[in-house]
């Protein structure tokens, strides 16, 4: 356990998280870039260009893969193995051990999408590895948990800060999500067949995928922000209570709620109906959580006029309570018989995932680069630069998947008076060609922010003082 | 001998039931978090811990000096 007088830098293992927050960036990069190229295929499909590892099939689950895995992977690995030591003032545990879930991790992201390019694939959404890379990331999995959990044990803090209950949620049910998701039997080293069939499989996959946007996407990017918000703002969270219980209920809640996806099929009706009514009650914690999150600026409103981060963290926990009042909205029955099998379900997650998890994720990093390099961001201007790229990026691609979405949805339930089908399945796709430009629109001023982020990123490194290197290089203090 | 089981296997059953053990711990965590004053003062001081730790750690020192605002406040204080 580390108890010295060093500063920060050499108290804790920073070398790690300076590891997994370039590599976050890198997966954005890749992962975002593929993500416009996708969405530009399905507004001129010639970019598909004949060439099956350039498909919209094969390259769909790189995007999702190295957006969540590798983007959001990376940054939760990041912030949690900084936040676990700082709000537990010991030092991280195990640092070989840290070290394989960094190499674990990165290899099997990079390994995962290759292998996806090459048709390699389950078929499962967010959870398309086949089961050797499975058993990697089990490991690797395993071994984070045992880095964390001892790094709490370890803790000269009295008490365990809510942000670590967040992560400690997230890492327990992704490992029992993913372990049982992905049972099968292997038939060859790239083909195995999934233990689960029929319904009973589509209920798995959708227990899996909603619980992996519930606390992969949800409750370990609240663990951030229950971390940099009130690190940011220089003023404690609204109120702790609020967060213990925004935390059982939400953890409680999230796991019933993966049968709304599957309304209106061959899945128990009261399962769906059960599901839809976990997803409403849902809207009560997440909007708690939110509200303890920017009620952290009661008072000092005026930060959001002169810190950008500021604003990146706030804007983040706008689209959050946005996303989660949509959420309940679409698992209504009613609302789902429009919004299902149309882009307005694309149009949700992103709001989501662009607004909520990367706004989160980019004022988390913007608060920890300076001082995992111990230097000062090479330009605040950029860092407003990329805030406005990234909301108008967002507002455009949300908004256009709304009218592709609904649009959608509307003509695919038309009749005409003699009970025929208005239009024809032709016609919505002609229809929803002019959304699909400007989402691709928004998603390239999306992209444009992150390489901006990487710039402003890399400059900061690049001017370090030099006294900082020999810092950073010198022995950690005592473990 | 396991026949009393089976009354959990009716839905008519099972739901009020969920419904009262889900509510009542529900209720109970409410309880727990916001009935006391002592402890909701005490749950309260946690939140300065991430304010806390750009301090440098004290070798010497005793944890309850080491983190003087968040120390672990007993109810019975």
């Amino acid at each position: 356990m580390s108890q010295s007088s060093a500063l920060p830098a050499e108290q804790y293992n920073y070398d790690i998280i300076r590891r997994f927050t370039i590599m976050a960036m890198v997966w954005a990069v890749l992962g975002m870039s593929v993500g416009v190229y996708i969405a530009s295929e399905l507004a001129w499909p010639f970019l598909n260009f004949d060439i099956p590892q350039l498909t919209f099939g094969r390259l769909r689950p790189v995007h999702t893969t190295l957006v969540i895995f590798g983007f959001g992977g990376s940054a939760l690995f990041a912030t949690s193995y900084y936040i676990v030591q700082r709000t537990s003032q010991a030092r991280l545990a195990f640092p070989w051990l840290a070290e394989f879930t960094f190499w674990g991790w990165t290899g099997g992201v990079a390994l995962g999408v290759m292998t996806y390019m090459m048709g390699i694939t389950q078929g499962r959404e967010y959870a398309e590895f086949e089961w050797p890379l499975d058993i990697a990331i089990t490991l690797v999995w395993v071994s984070y948990f045992a880095v964390y959990i001892e790094t709490l044990r370890r803790r000269t803090q009295p008490h365990i800060y809510v942000a670590n209950w967040f992560y400690l949620a997230f890492i327990l049910a992704v490992a029992l999500l993913h372990i049982f998701n992905n049972l099968a039997v292997p038939v060859s080293l790239t083909k195995s067949y999934s233990l689960f069939s029929g319904v009973q499989d589509a209920m798995t996959q959708w227990w899996y995928g909603h619980n992996a946007v519930g606390f992969f996407l949800t409750a370990a990017f609240l663990g951030m922000m229950y971390y940099f918000v009130p690190k940011q703002a220089g003023r404690p969270v609204y109120s702790y209570r609020l967060s213990i219980i925004h935390f059982w209920a939400l953890i409680f809640l999230y796991m019933w709620a993966g049968g709304h996806h599957l309304h209106w099929t061959s899945l128990p009706d009261w399962v769906s109906t059960l599901a839809a009514t976990f997803s409403v009650i849902l809207l009560m914690p997440s909007w708690g959580g939110m509200i303890n999150g920017i009620m952290t600026l009661s008072g000092a409103w005026d930060k959001l006029r002169s810190d950008p981060v500021m604003l990146f963290l706030i804007t983040s926990l706008s689209f959050y309570g946005m996303s989660t009042f949509e959420g309940p909205l679409m698992s209504l029955k009613s609302v789902n018989a429009l919004s299902h099998y149309t882009d307005w379900t694309i149009g949700h997650v992103h709001s989501g995932a662009l607004g909520w998890v990367a706004l989160v994720s980019f004022g988390s990093f913007y608060h920890l680069i300076p001082r995992l390099w111990d230097s000062k961001m090479y330009s605040q201007t950029l860092i407003y630069v990329h805030f406005w790229l990234a909301t108008i990026g967002i507002v455009l691609y949300i908004t256009s998947m709304w009218v592709a979405g609904i649009g959608q949805g509307l003509m695919l339930r038309s009749f005409d008076d003699y009970g025929n089908l208005a239009y024809t399945f032709i016609e919505t796709v002609e229809f929803m060609h002019t959304p699909y430009v400007w989402r691709a629109l928004g998603g390239a001023f999306f992209v444009t922010g992150v390489l901006v982020m990487v710039y402003n990123m890399a400059m900061t490194i690049a001017r370090r003082q030099p006294a900082a290197e020999t810092q950073l290089s010198a022995k950690p203090a005592q473990a | 001998m396991f026949d009393w089981l089976m009354w959990f296997t009716r839905m008519d059953n099972s739901k009020p039931l969920a419904l009262i053990l889900f509510f009542g711990a529900f209720c109970g965590v409410l309880i727990y978090v916001f009935a006391d004053q002592r402890r909701s003062q005490r749950l309260e001081s946690y939140k300065n811990i991430p304010l806390d730790d750009d301090e440098p750690v004290q070798p010497d020192a005793a944890p309850a000096e080491r983190h003087p605002q968040s120390r672990k406040v007993m109810d019975n204080e």
